[in-house]
């Protein structure tokens, strides 16, 4: 893969622990899209699911220097994110599962997902606009003084929505504590990136908005850290926003069970060689990180995901009165 | 802004409101373009002076970029800040619906209650004053059709001042529509800490034979053509909604229950319009007791033109009015 890692923190020491937090966070979102995927297949759960296979890596390293605190605002292929943030695995299975338990009484569902006691502010359906949301999150951490910072995710097909020019501009000329992070997975849908998109990347459209970018591989977890670091660093200590760039790839279909026969054999031949996965772990295998340490970590995860899918199939369903609760403040009348 | 002894206009009572709003809550922030006083005070000057007393970082002059505007307000709403965004002109909200419907309105219930949207979203707006097709829509209908949006609009200086403070004060979000032809109109200015209550009509004038029902500036009209009706003989009960959207149906009902006929009035067009729904709840509430058919009078369907003779030949006319009344006495 030819990707410039033009981050100015390239020299920026990642220690290990580090490393072992994003590899951890990285193996829970994969072993979570493991298992929806695996439970969608044999029938035991229905719903629209966006796989995150391939993108495991952009989202652990991109969240791992936040603060509990600090904001998130992703998309509906967001379970990546979320999970990288932070959101209690139980209560996320059981939103997704449509039940009462859920982050959101179930109401929202998987492409709505809200959690604001780990900062997860808001999941939008809808392409690019979940930054401008991110700038008024940013703005009230500002107003506030509060030190917290906005990281809001979204893929390349956001940057050709309106949304996406007006938050960068607004965010660059007030000088927002966010971070715009592009998930570039080479497709908007099912359309391939060349065909929609005229920047050749989308960190050209950041010097029009007098705003540092930075593209990284961010399948490199070191790369993507540090990129996520300088950036998050700078936005908390008042220099304003920054765009990354995370060069990604989307291994699947758009959603769950779509056909991907679109993609080009050379661009998923690339895909496989720069799965993060097997690449993570022989770069910690490297650093002399035991297998035995990974395994550890991917069997506890493994518990984990057990004990909350057993919890989201078990648990009720919301009672029907809900359907009238969060409209407005006040209850509906019956 | 001195208001002559005993009168305030309706810009006044705006920006009298926004004022107190801000200096009772340090959540309150203004959004919107020209809002600062180095703008001029926003374009209808209804926030004059108050970024020299609160700061240019509480009353924020924007980008024109009412997507972003919206956004950054619902973003701050849901962190528990109470951000009234000023949309210069009604027709500009169709820029930033996304924010409107599918963020602001949904937020607290997609997310169980977790999050709330305490918004209030100002726009001017209005036929008659020549702004033509694009700066001049009454689209109270397409926000009140949506679950988890407020609509209100005021008849006189002291209701809009005690209606916006409410707003502001609201944990819901709220569209605030403000007529641009009635920004000069004096009113009596309310009494200090005077508020309006969501969801609660006024009865503007007692009346036994025809209970008319509107809100916003045609219920100047109304009030009009009911006094020059009461010397026919004819006694009209004139109710002004205040809230468009939840609508006080009990009022409304109870009304209607007494005069058993009833006549509604907006500005906005009549096909699919707010009158539609409140015709039809009286219909399906007081159907085997009423003595005529509800009847709407509203604007034509037609774009707002810009010819004045196009343009008051499109607005309802208070001949309508006393005519719809007429009819259901019939």
């Amino acid at each position: 893969m030819s990707v410039a890692t033009a981050s100015l923190a390239q020299d920026r020491e990642v220690d290990r622990d580090t490393l072992l937090e994003i590899y951890r966070r990285t193996m829970l979102i994969h072993r979570t899209d493991e298992r929806f995927r695996s439970l969608l297949m044999s029938g035991k759960l229905r719903l629209v699911y966006y796989p995150v296979r391939g993108q495991e890596v952009v989202s652990a390293a991109m969240m791992t220097p936040l603060r509990p605190d600090d904001y998130l605002v992703t998309t509906y292929r967001g379970v990546h994110d979320q999970l990288a943030k932070g959101i209690p695995l139980k209560d996320l299975w059981a939103e997704f599962t449509g039940k009462a338990s859920g982050t959101c009484k179930g109401k929202g569902g998987p492409m709505h997902i809200t959690d604001p006691a780990t900062g997860v502010m808001v999941t939008t359906g809808i392409v690019g606009s979940g930054l401008p949301i991110a700038n008024g999150l940013a703005l009230s951490s500002q107003l506030k003084k509060d030190g917290r910072v906005t990281v809001v995710c979204f893929g390349d097909g956001a940057s050709n929505i309106g949304g996406f020019h007006e938050a960068l501009n607004m965010a660059s000329v007030w000088q927002l504590p966010v971070v715009f992070c592009c998930q570039n997975n080479r497709y908007g849908e099912h359309t391939p990136y060349a065909q929609s998109t005229s920047a050749k990347q989308i960190i050209d459209r950041a010097p029009g908005y007098s705003m540092p970018a930075v593209r990284v591989d961010g399948n490199d977890p070191i790369a993507m850290y540090r990129a996520a670091e300088e950036a998050v660093e700078r936005a908390r200590a008042g220099g304003g926003p920054t765009l990354i760039e995370a060069m990604t790839y989307r291994m699947l279909g758009h959603t769950f069970g779509s056909s991907y026969a679109y993609v080009p054999k050379e661009l998923l031949d690339e895909a496989a060689r720069n799965d993060p996965l097997p690449r993570f772990r022989n770069l910690l295998l490297q650093m002399q990180v035991i297998d035995a340490t990974l395994d550890e970590i991917v069997a506890g995860i493994e518990r984990d995901i057990d004990e909350a899918v057993e919890h989201a199939l078990s648990s009720p369903y919301p009672d029907l009165v809900e359907l009238r609760r969060d409209v407005l403040k006040e209850e509906i009348p019956a | 802004m001195n208001a002559p002894a005993n009168k305030i206009s309706f810009s006044q009572a705006i920006n009298q409101a926004l004022d107190e709003a801000m200096a009772a809550d340090p959540m309150v922030i203004l959004l919107g373009e020209d809002v600062a006083d180095e703008q001029g005070g926003g374009v209808f000057k209804t926030s004059a002076g108050l970024s020299t007393k609160y700061g240019i970082e509480r009353v924020r002059a924007t980008p024109i970029s009412e997507q972003a505007i919206m956004g950054a307000a619902v973003g701050a709403a849901i962190t528990g800040m109470r951000p009234v965004a000023e949309i210069m002109f009604m027709n500009f909200l169709t820029v930033c619906m996304d924010q409107i419907v599918n963020h602001a309105a949904k937020l607290r219930f997609m997310s169980g209650g977790k999050t709330s949207v305490p918004l209030t979203i100002r726009c001017g707006t209005g036929a008659g004053v020549g702004f033509g097709g694009q700066h001049s829509d009454m689209l109270e209908a397409w926000f009140a059709h949506v679950p988890g949006m407020k609509v209100v609009t005021a008849s006189n200086p002291a209701d809009a001042k005690g209606l916006l403070l409410s707003a502001v004060e609201d944990d819901d979000p709220t569209l605030f529509i403000e007529n641009v032809a009635m920004y000069a109109t004096q009113g009596a200015p309310p009494e200090p800490d005077y508020r309006v209550p969501l969801g609660k009509a006024a009865v503007r004038r007692a009346g036994t034979d025809v209970t008319v029902i509107t809100y916003g500036r045609p219920v100047l009209a109304v009030e009009k053509v009911a006094e020059a009706m009461a010397g026919e003989g004819v006694s009209v009960e004139v109710i002004d909604l205040r809230t468009i959207a939840p609508f006080d149906e009990e009022t409304v009902l109870n009304a209607v229950a007494k005069t058993n006929r009833a006549v509604v009035v907006h500005e906005a067009v009549k096909a699919f319009g707010a009158g539609a729904e409140i015709s039809s709840r009286i219909h399906e509430e007081l159907f085997g007791q009423l003595k005529a058919p509800v009847k709407r009078v509203a604007s034509k369907y037609a774009p707002v033109p810009f010819s004045p003779p196009l343009e008051q030949a499109f607005l309802y006319s208070e001949a309508e009015i006393a005519d719809a009344i007429r009819s259901t006495l019939r």
